[in-house]
């Protein structure tokens, strides 16, 4: 069972029993002999923001196709509400769209786009005018109904195509990269004005993505996609603190690996780059078996003498780099054998006291640090 | 545009020349051929050399502008509104401009959307069927026309192979055979200009429209042909002024019942030699067309500043 974490009081029940909005099964979409989407299983419950990460061509966007109808999948389900969705047609789909371009109509104003989707619904003219008008004054638009899209800022540009696709109260709203075109001042002040906007509505979000950080502040939940295949499916700060494998350890985030076996004692993993490292809770692994730690960078301390004595989880080295990020620095420190590990400093003022590059120094961690990764 | 406002840097004769170069295009092969067509259309017919006069005699001084000024009337113009031929003429021109302009966008559209439609690789080679038949002379395939619709013509033949007619049907000197022949003539440049608005057209608010509810024959009416207006607009024009005016269409494969106004003109200047009705009839022709043009340019200008 999936444990659902929630950042906010709103967020869906976490309870086993709640049947899920939008049930994915065995889903597969392939390109040319190429699965795109690949045997994929996922259940989304209702209110839910999630987000689907992962890197370009990992088949996010296609799975967001597939769900609003534009591609047909070579096998498997896709359910609504327990409703096979395959013979229903894009345009019939409880589900709305918000596209990475935006797709906004040139030829109409801010409010017949917006009013495109109610138009198709046949609702009566004087409704449509006032859920228009709602959701512009939603997105804060209010005062430009009358343009063409060409006449807005992209910023503005993107609000439209977020009023035209919420305003027809879809189920399901589907947002495929919605802040990429935004710089980034722009794109920060959006991803909470999106979570606002999602918490008001109650409408269930799902978010394609391949920045981690809009996946991390906006999503209850992430699906890492790799390969047309979930790689892991959780809450942020689980997907960060406890990856399932190397592969998401490494995509998220900075991480440093170092290869070992476990220990007899399964409280160890030995023969590492940087010797035998310490572990808080028992490994659930065999010992001797080949294991790889994830070491992240902000939870390694640095210091200019040797921490105390018998400490374990600890090994010196030199200053290689130093990349200062005005927050932090990033620390690159040569080890014995001649590998880089790195250390977030935060720089806190007395920079007199942090190291200078090829000073040695001594690195060390919590034995709660290390995430030990079978696959 | 503010640019220009608050005084552009000085350009430089290179510049100006380059600028200059369309104008004195324009001055040297239309506007100044234009006057002296005006000027004849203002004439009387003559039988001399040229047919017409006054003729502008500069060797007599004043007194020769004076004659020539004199000279000058607007009866053919009247005789143009007097005589039904010339009306008759110019209706059933624009009657089969108008109506074969609406079969070429009825035809055209469905093939450059198909051709815009297709995978990338493959719409160049459409592109360059499309334009085929001009590397082939145009009177050739008109004429090649003309035995295709002979009474014992190919088509006739195919007719009466699949027993749709008992009697081969008379297609030359027919109106139908005029459409037939511009139709096929003209069928590139309808396709050509509607292709180039719908190949750029974006995918993605076909998508947008069938996320918002629309079926598809309805995403036709208000998103895809609304954003192709332009190359329906550049295509009729391109079509239908030159429709017009055709002349060898109508001569080769129509019948002798009305002229169209190329046939008038020409019937004019070479049967009556009577340059001035000729010119005169040219004239009216030319504001004819072009006030389609103005509202063409309108058009395009609004195009432009929406971007």
């Amino acid at each position: 069972m999936q444990i659902v974490g929630s950042k906010r009081g709103a967020a869906p029940a976490a309870d086993g029993g709640a049947r899920p909005l939008l049930r994915i099964e065995g889903l597969t979409k392939r390109f040319g002999g190429v699965a795109a989407v690949d045997h994929l299983s996922l259940d989304i419950l209702a209110g839910e923001f999630f987000a689907l990460l992962g890197p370009s061509g990992c088949g996010k966007t296609t799975l967001l196709r597939l769900i609003a109808g534009f591609e047909r999948a070579d096998a498997g389900r896709i359910l609504l509400d327990g409703v096979d969705l395959k013979p229903v047609p894009p345009y019939r789909r409880p589900v709305n769209m918000m596209f990475q371009n935006y797709a906004l109509f040139p030829h109409l104003t801010v409010e017949a786009n917006v009013a495109f989707g109610l138009k198709q619904e046949g609702l009566p003219k004087r409704e449509i005018a006032g859920r228009v008008a709602d959701m512009l004054a939603l997105v804060k638009l209010d005062n430009l109904g009358a343009r063409k899209p060409h006449a807005l800022s992209g910023g503005q540009r993107q609000r439209v195509a977020l009023a035209r696709s919420l305003v027809k109260r879809p189920r399901l709203l589907l947002l495929d990269e919605p802040l990429a075109a935004l710089d980034k001042k722009l794109r920060d002040a959006t991803r909470f004005e999106l979570m606002e906007l999602q918490r008001q509505l109650g409408t269930t979000f799902i978010i394609v993505t391949h920045d981690q950080s809009e996946a991390m502040i906006v999503a209850d939940r992430i699906a890492v996609m790799d390969r047309g295949r979930l790689m892991q499916v959780a809450p942020p700060a689980e997907i960060y603190e406890r990856p399932n494998s190397r592969w998401v350890a490494d995509f998220i985030g900075d991480v440093n690996l170092f290869q070992g076996r476990v220990g007899d004692d399964r409280l160890s993993v030995e023969g590492t780059a940087a010797g035998r490292l310490r572990v808080a809770a028992p490994i659930e692994a065999e010992p001797r078996t080949p294991v790889w730690v994830a070491l992240r960078p902000e939870r390694m301390r640095l210091t200019r003498g040797k921490p105390s004595p018998g400490l374990e989880n600890c090994l010196p080295g030199t200053v290689a780099e130093i990349g200062y990020l005005g927050d932090l620095s990033i620390y690159q420190i040569r080890i014995a054998d001649g590998s880089r590990v790195k250390a977030a400093v935060a720089n806190s003022g007395g920079s007199d006291a942090a190291p200078n590059e090829a000073e040695p120094v001594w690195l060390s961690f919590s034995p709660d640090a290390p995430i030990v990764l079978t696959r | 545009m503010t640019a220009a406002a608050h005084g552009q840097p000085k350009r430089s004769l290179g510049q100006w020349l380059v600028i200059a170069v369309p104008y004195l295009w324009l001055v040297a092969f239309f506007l100044v051929p234009f006057l002296i067509v005006m000027k004849i259309s203002v004439s009387q017919g003559a039988i001399a050399l040229p047919p017409y006069r006054p003729v502008l005699d500069l060797a007599r001084g004043w007194k020769g502008a004076e004659n020539f000024i004199a000279g000058l009337s607007l009866d053919n113009y009247r005789r143009l509104g007097s005589d039904p031929l010339y009306l008759v003429s110019y209706v059933k021109s624009l009657e089969i401009a108008a109506f074969s302009t609406l079969l070429l966008l009825l035809i055209g559209y469905p093939i450059a959307y198909g051709i815009a439609r297709t995978p990338r690789r493959l719409q160049a080679v459409l592109v360059v069927l499309v334009v085929l038949p001009f590397w082939t002379s145009f009177l050739i395939r008109i004429y090649a026309w003309m035995n295709i619709l002979q009474r014992d013509g190919p088509l006739n033949q195919l007719l009466m192979a699949l027993h749709i007619v008992r009697e081969p049907p008379v297609w030359l000197s027919t109106d139908t055979a005029i459409y037939i022949g511009i139709v096929y003539s003209y069928l590139p440049f309808m396709v050509l200009p509607l292709y180039a608005v719908l190949e750029k057209l974006d995918q993605s608010l076909l998508e947008a429209a069938a996320d918002l509810g629309c079926p598809r024959w309805k995403t036709f009416w208000l998103v895809t042909l609304p954003l192709s207006s332009s190359g329906v607009l550049a295509g009729v024009l391109l079509c239908f002024i030159p429709i017009v005016g055709e002349f060898v269409i109508p001569d080769l494969l129509g019948g002798s019942q009305t002229p169209m106004i190329g046939q008038t003109i020409w019937m004019e200047f070479f049967g009556n030699k009577d340059w001035p009705t000729a010119a005169a009839v040219a004239v009216v022709l030319v504001f004819l067309l072009v006030s389609p043009i103005v509202v063409f340019q309108h058009q395009a200008m609004r195009g432009a500043e929406r971007g």
